[in-house]
């Protein structure tokens, strides 16, 4: 744990990619292979699971710190991260034990056998010999949120320079349904048959957004042109008669999505198809919301097969008839996924995303405002030439989305952030007026920048009216723009109403307070959008 | 009716007629230390200690003031006041204000560990104590100076031989020459920013050894700064003044470095953690010194601290008053003591 410490710590003294790669390739040069491994899934978010839960953690906390659970709990919310609290308040160290990070995760792992006496007690016997950042990281690995910013790209790269093994090789290896639990460093890394693990999927590729004009682009016929459709990204793979359904998450849901089952038996082995899981019946999509319904579910109904039907709208082929075919130019892929697609009949479960007849950037622009009428969020610009890449890489896709819903709302309650935003006021509620009433509808969190967070976070100090615990409500004289993706009613919302991905756009100085949104605005958005 | 009270304009001795740190002008202000939040211009008169004068007149130009030295005994109506060592910064005091048997101590900011600098704590008895609450949550534990200093020793030694500049901030007042005071000549030249040199020179007027330092002027080549320190405001990161100093290391000094959080959005790549005010363990021992009941939170985290106080016995009250403590580390702008040092790089 001490390397791994000292690795983590020279992760987050630097924002510089170089400095983060060499302190990654260093730690990989210097750990064995079973820490290697962990390392690699702890940073591909193949976290352990969690043995104890928060509460429990936070109890055992106070009872050998001495500090009250209140004041832990107001500790919390200024540190902003629960791992971090604790590690803080804890009396300072009586041992230093040294071992590998391998030992302490099969100490974490073991808890799942002890009752709640024993957790306690293995959990305070490591804290006692343990320093505030070995600490941190070891309540991070307990509560199984371990996030360190660091991209699976530069680990990726890191891991590269430690090994001498291709950089793209080495991101598709690591891709995938494999733990730490049933495989070895050497296994995962070096063996030398690609489908070794049948369901294993190709690293995605992912666009940027459009900042600059389209017709930057240059000429137009150089690029296709599709809808941004607003579902889950997935990519379908089938091979050995199997269909495995993975989300950009590198999550597996194939069980989630049983339409797609057909296509093991419906379309031949050897076949990748990247694209996007969307909600659709009698040939046109329907809204996310619909799709929401599915997300979080494990078990599918049927009600629910029927009432919120998808398919996997194609936009990319990555592997043909067993080969990867993702060096050929995209019109290249897309003439083979043309060919798959009306080849093989699949009861429309593969549909083919249309791409757009156009000669002028500005057929496009008017195509992209009327998007959100046909449930999509833009468009997709893709270069003919281009190969298929993997992870964010700014050049030849790029999503151009449709501009966002807005309204202006007054700033009613005001909350500390998490992580890097820790004691900073950054989390809002906004209200907009209903007669001479401030009715709340949405929270956002995101869309300032530091120093106008550093400026709200002094005004919020300095104009609080009441305190709930963490919560401030303070007096109605902010207003800020606020943009959303979507709108929908909520039961489970006290507002009535839910927003889609609500961010500040913009603070609204010039704007007096009264001359804020109403209720009735809110009404008339969701009357045109909200179903 | 009490011997201090509370109103808008600040800590107010009525028997006396005199104000506590006032925020806004009044006829006869007590000033404990000079930071801008503490010190404000418009008194029509101004007492504070001898040690702490210098930098005040420095900061507000043409006032009237006097001063007193440490443990000196002012009688104002019957009322005696007396200003003791609060270990702050260079000068800073706490006031014990005592009539007929009252006594109270307003502690404006305060630290218990002795820095070498500036005149060490002395706790003292009194039945009413007015404290500050910056770090007043237990996640905030210091380590000894000395660790730290050697700490930030180690990291300029290592980025001078990496050829690059070391950027180290902390506020003008205090923080930059605890800084300077413990940092390793040895290793390299310090370079200081214009507002914190303006400090210096007002400090090594009335006495205080710091070791030598040049000011960063537009004379001076690039190509001297590598390897040597460079002593910063906190607002000064981030600013095009940065930039001749290439790829330059940057390390915060500052309390509010105790979290991660912080010390991303710092943007600094070492955060170091020191403060010129209290932690957790060393406020409670502080109240407890003074033999207290009745504590008065002035900034900081007030509600959690005085609820904690509560809890343990004491007849503790949250205040709302207009002290920042070491907030000029966290916030860039809107801030009085940042202003301040803003205002004194540009006059460059």
């Amino acid at each position: 744990m001490k390397n791994f410490a000292e690795m983590f710590r020279r992760l987050d003294r630097t924002t510089k990619t170089n400095a983060k790669v060499d302190a990654l390739a260093d730690y990989f040069v210097q750990v064995d292979d079973e820490d290697k491994l962990w390392t690699v899934a702890l940073l591909s978010h193949r976290r352990p699971r969690r043995t104890v839960n928060s509460k429990l953690l936070r109890a055992w906390a106070s009872e050998l710190s001495g500090i009250d659970p209140w004041i832990l709990e107001e500790s919390y919310h200024v540190v902003g991260d629960l791992a971090e609290t604790i590690a803080l308040i804890l009396p300072p160290p009586e041992e230093d034990y040294d071992h590998t990070l391998t030992h302490w995760i099969e100490y974490i792992q073991q808890f799942a056998d002890y009752d709640e006496t024993g957790k306690k007690e293995a959990v305070q016997e490591a804290w006692r010999g343990l320093n505030t950042t070995e600490r941190y990281l070891f309540n991070k690995l307990i509560t199984g949120n371990f996030r360190v910013g660091v991209s699976q790209k530069l680990m990726t790269r890191a891991l590269s320079r430690a090994t001498g093994i291709e950089e793209t090789n080495l991101a598709h290896r690591l891709m995938g349904n494999w733990t730490p639990n049933d495989t070895t460093f050497e296994d995962l890394i070096h063996s030398e048959s690609a489908t070794d693990d049948i369901s294993r999927p190709y690293p995605f590729y992912l666009a940027y957004q459009l900042e600059q004009a389209a017709e930057d682009l240059g000429n137009p016929a150089d690029w296709q042109a599709e809808h941004k459709w607003d579902g889950i990204r997935g990519q379908v793979i089938v091979r050995n008669d199997e269909v495995f359904v993975w989300s950009r998450g590198e999550e597996l849901v194939t069980d989630k999505y049983p339409e797609y089952h057909i296509l093991a038996s419906a379309i031949p082995n050897g076949t990748v198809i990247d694209g996007e899981i969307l909600p659709f019946r009698d040939g046109r999509p329907l809204g996310f919301n619909v799709l929401q319904t599915r997300i979080g579910r494990k078990t599918v109904s049927k009600k629910l097969l029927k009432d919120a039907p998808v398919v996997l709208m194609c936009y990319d082929l990555l592997e043909y008839e067993g080969r990867d075919i993702r060096q050929l130019p995209m019109e290249g892929r897309r003439e083979l996924l043309e060919r798959l697609v009306e080849e093989y009949p699949t009861n429309g479960v593969l549909q083919l995303s249309p791409v757009f007849d156009f000669t002028e950037w500005g057929e496009l622009a008017a195509e992209r405002e009327t998007a959100r009428e046909k449930y999509s969020e833009g468009i997709m610009l893709k270069r003919r030439s281009s190969p298929y890449r993997q992870g964010r890489k700014k050049g030849d896709w790029w999503k151009w989305k449709v501009d966002p819903l807005t309204i202006d709302a007054v700033m009613m309650y005001a909350q500390r952030g998490h992580g890097r935003r820790a004691n900073l006021y950054t989390d809002f509620t906004f209200g907009v007026w209903d007669g001479d009433q401030l009715v709340p509808f949405t929270k956002a969190y995101s869309g300032l920048t530091d120093q106008e967070f550093n400026k709200i976070t002094a005004w919020v100090r300095r104009n609080t009216v009441e305190r709930f615990g963490p919560v401030r409500s303070v007096k109605a004289k902010q207003v800020f723009e606020i943009g959303f993706e979507g709108i929908r009613r909520s039961s489970r919302h006290k507002s009535g109403v839910a927003l889609r991905f609500p961010r500040m756009l913009r603070w609204r100085h010039d704007k007096p307070v009264e001359e804020a949104n109403t209720k009735d605005d809110l009404e008339a958005l969701l009357q045109a959008y909200g179903e | 009716m009490p011997l201090l009270t509370f109103n808008d304009c600040g800590i107010y001795c009525e028997r006396a007629d005199v104000y506590i740190d006032p925020w806004k002008p009044v006829d006869r202000a007590l000033i404990t230390h000079g930071h801008a939040d503490h010190s404000r211009w418009g008194n029509k008169y101004y007492l504070c200690t001898r040690a702490a004068a210098p930098v005040i007149r420095y900061r507000l130009g043409d006032i009237k003031l006097e001063t007193v030295e440490f443990g000196e005994v002012r009688t104002i109506n019957g009322v005696r006041f007396s200003f003791h060592p609060a270990g702050h910064i260079i000068g800073s005091a706490q006031i014990r204000v005592e009539y007929q048997g009252e006594i109270w101590v307003a502690s404006g900011d305060y630290k218990l560990e002795d820095d070498g600098l500036s005149e060490a704590y002395e706790p003292i008895r009194c039945q009413h104590f007015i404290t500050e609450s910056t770090f007043g949550l237990p996640v905030y534990r210091w380590t000894p100076q000395e660790e730290v200093m050697a700490d930030i020793n180690d990291w300029w030694r290592q980025t001078a031989s990496e050829g690059r500049t070391a950027i180290l901030t902390g506020y003008a007042l205090g923080k930059a020459q605890r800084l300077l005071d413990g940092l390793d000549t040895s290793i390299g030249k310090i370079y200081t920013h214009g507002a914190i040199e303006n400090t210096n020179e007002v400090l090594r007027k009335q006495g205080i050894k710091l070791p030598p330092t040049t000011r960063v002027t537009r004379e001076i080549n690039k190509k001297d700064y590598p390897g040597n320190i460079v002593v910063a405001t906190p607002g000064a990161i981030g600013q095009p003044w940065v930039k001749k100093f290439g790829n330059a290391s940057i390390g915060a000094a500052s309390g509010w470095m105790t979290l991660r959080g912080a010390r991303r959005r710092r943007g600094a790549d070492r955060g170091f953690v020191l403060s010129d005010h209290c932690d957790w363990p060393s406020l409670l021992e502080a109240i407890d010194l003074t033999g207290a009941d009745n504590v008065y939170v002035t900034h900081g985290y007030t509600a959690i601290f005085s609820k904690y106080l509560r809890e343990q016995g004491l007849n503790a009250v949250e205040l709302h008053t207009e002290y920042e403590g070491e907030l000029a580390e966290i916030e860039t702008k809107g801030n009085a003591e940042t202003e301040k040092e803003n205002a004194a790089a540009d006059a460059e």
